[in-house]
């Protein structure tokens, strides 16, 4: 892990709770993200994956501070932005910037493409050497789009291209950090991976770090250093991409895993079964959350929730009393049905 | 699909229909969902003739002063010696003659197509005002309870449907003599403009709910759209925001509710200057010449006919135009 001086971005124990009325009565709050801590180091993509309806989205949104975090602390380069007003986060929004996910609605359908690029420069008053203009025909070059395009509209593009102009609308104050909410789960597949390499160039020239928010195991693997895996609004397991994906400890990492299709295998070669949906975060399982689907689960698991720290020799982290420590495709013990 | 027509337009607008950029036009200047919705709109053969009629209209009410002029006769000139004993018209249909082309009105001898003119100018200016003032109102409104939603939505919602719960004529008929005697004493004349005023005023006060809800609910689907988030991720404040990510996307809406506005704000008018509260003489006013002409629908039909046929034309341009804006803003509605 990265020590505390070097980290760009410092997150601790990240809370959001939507409350959830019946009337006028406060009826509990939706747990939608429940205690995070992570770091993000400069230059780093951390990929955040996990299925549907884990947090993933409230979290990105909270760095970028769209949402208001319940509790916990955001710390980037150094300094609390958790509750900054607009005015003292003014200087950071420069440096913390968000990709969306929906290239369709990302874009204003009024607005030219100069103009959508150049937003952020006017909201923040900044005015680059040799004119807006320019500066924006740079940026929609960087991205890999015609400069001479600047005067289109955004229904002119195709999608891959209109989050090419998302992402130089994200990279026009010079950010050093990015969260990139799924922005490529919208996109083709041959348009994914078009983006994916653009930002990965991106990555290696100008030094970014990425928060990459995903569902697809696939991009995450070819796209981050690091990944965090989360479920019902919790990290599971924490780590490098390779321990992650080769050595995964927490049981819910390698059903995700075996989930990924594979196309050099034949048959359904250690595919992991949940059963099951999800619990519901108004009112998540005691202990470990997981343990209603997983095939481990003992009495320990319901009384106690074990915490996110290295387990059996692993160097990532993870957050199970009984993890798995052998290579992906052999598990370790028997899948054991669980019942609700 | 539920959608009122002009909800539906701005929801085109909102995903403006890829049309496919003709070949020579391929510039490497795009156009703009406005651009196209202008092209769709010339092409449209009603909206191109309402729009000529309209236009035709609006020169001659502007220049009512020099019509006059031209035409020789001024709009109070009475001309008692064209009249017989009975104060009808002499000659027929109404007394048309080469200098009264509409013929004369029976009993004071008013030329009726002069009077229609600067009639025309009055209705014209009072439902164009009352149509701005209560745009702006509504979209105000509507943008603000729309964005800020919590406890101004509440507030702001509440006092338009109070005011939508108000019946407007009888609302009408208790405030405009009551206000012009609060101003005015029982024996004085009330000044034209005041009275021009009132009614600009009472439209006002109960015409802006109907844009304010119609603005509001099209921020409540935009303001969670992504491209407004990238403003507040990019640290734009409020009227960033509202003016320059929203306002725009609304001007659909805004504007086939500002065309449709004009014409009920047209008969709005007659409607109370025929029941005796709106403009009073001797301002010409297209309302309360048909009032004053009914008592004459069999002696003088043409006295009826003229300005009937007028405001029936000026409405249905109106209407007709705002029609195929729509269609033109929003290329999926069916016809």
């Amino acid at each position: 892990m990265s020590t505390e001086t070097e980290s760009l971005l410092r997150v601790r124990g990240l809370t959001k709770h939507f409350p959830v009325r019946e009337g006028f009565r406060a009826r509990g709050a939706v747990r939608a993200v429940d205690g995070l801590d992570f770091d993000v180091r400069p230059g780093e993509t951390l990929g955040l994956v996990g299925e549907s309806g884990c947090g993933k989205t409230t979290t990105g949104r909270m760095l970028v501070r769209l949402l208001e975090p319940t509790s916990g602390t955001i710390e980037f380069a150094g300094r609390d932005i958790t509750h900054a007003r607009r005015g003292a986060l003014r200087p950071l929004r420069q440096d913390l910037q968000i990709i969306f996910q929906d290239p369709y609605a990302s874009l204003n359908p009024r607005h030219t493409v100069g103009r959508i690029v150049a937003m952020p420069l006017q909201v923040n008053g900044i005015n680059p050497p040799g004119g807006i203009r320019k500066r924006v025909q740079e940026l929609l070059e960087l991205v890999g789009l015609n400069p001479e395009h600047y005067n289109r509209y955004p229904h002119e593009f195709s999608g891959g291209q209109r989050q090419r102009i998302g992402i130089a609308r994200a990279l026009a104050l010079r950010p050093k950090l990015i969260v990139a909410d799924e922005p490529v789960s919208a996109l083709d597949v041959s348009i994914q991976a078009q983006v994916i390499n653009l930002l990965r160039d991106l990555q290696r020239d100008l030094d970014l770090a990425f928060v990459f928010i995903a569902h697809d195991l696939a991009v995450v693997r070819h796209f981050c250093h690091r990944v965090a895996v989360m479920y019902l609004g919790k990290i599971v397991e924490i780590g490098d991409r390779d321990d992650i994906y080769q050595r995964p400890q927490h049981p819910y990492t390698r059903a995700l895993l075996s989930a990924i299709p594979d196309v050099t295998a034949l048959g359904p070669a250690g595919r992991i079964r949940l059963t099951g949906d999800v619990p519901t975060p108004l009112n998540p399982p005691s202990g470990c959350r997981f343990r209603t689907r997983c095939w481990k689960a003992q009495e320990r698991c319901a009384t106690e929730e074990p915490a996110l720290v290295p387990r059996d020799g692993g160097a990532q982290l993870a957050a199970c009393h009984y993890p798995e420590n052998g290579p992906i495709g052999v598990v370790t013990s028997e899948p054991v049905e669980v019942s609700q | 699909m539920s959608l009122s027509p002009v909800e539906g337009a701005a929801r085109a607008e909102m995903e403006p229909a890829a049309d496919p950029v003709k070949p020579d036009e391929q510039g490497i200047v795009g156009r703009s969902p406005g651009q196209l919705a202008w092209a769709r709109l010339r092409r449209d053969r009603t909206a191109m003739v309402s729009g000529v009629v309209l236009v035709l209209f609006v020169v001659l009410a502007l220049a009512a002063p020099l019509i006059a002029k031209l035409y020789g006769v001024g709009p109070n000139e009475q001309f008692q010696q064209l009249l017989d004993g009975n104060g009808m018209p002499l000659g027929y249909v109404g007394g048309i003659t080469g200098d009264h082309w509409f013929g004369l009105e029976p009993r004071l001898g008013r030329d009726i197509f002069i009077r229609m003119i600067y009639g025309m100018r009055t209705s014209l200016f009072i439902a164009f005002a009352a149509a701005l003032v209560t745009t702006a109102i509504g979209v105000a409104a509507g943008i603000l309870a729309g964005f800020l939603g919590g406890i101004v939505d509440t507030v702001i919602s509440w006092i338009t449907d109070v005011a939508l719960a108000l019946p407007f004529l009888i609302f009408a008929l208790a405030v405009v003599p009551t206000v012009g005697l609060r101003f005015y004493g029982p024996r004085e004349e009330v000044p034209p403009a005041f009275q021009v005023i009132v009614l600009i005023g009472i439209f006002a006060a109960f015409g802006w709910t109907s844009t304010a809800r119609l603005v509001r609910g099209q921020v409540i689907s935009l303001r969670e759209r992504e491209f407004v988030e990238a403003a507040r991720a990019s640290g734009a404040g409020l009227g960033h925001m509202l003016f320059r990510q929203l306002l725009p996307n609304l001007w659909a809406p805004i504007l086939v509710a500002f065309s449709l506005a004009v014409p009920s704000y047209i008969t709005g008018e007659a409607a109370l200057s025929f029941l005796g509260i709106g403009i009073l003489e001797p301002t010409a006013d297209f309302g309360r010449m048909i009032f004053q002409s009914i008592p004459y629908l069999q002696t003088d039909p043409a006295y009826v006919f003229f300005p009937g046929v007028t405001i029936f034309i000026l409405v249905l341009a109106f209407n007709l135009l705002g029609d195929a804006l729509r269609d033109a803003l929003d290329p999926k509605s069916s016809r």
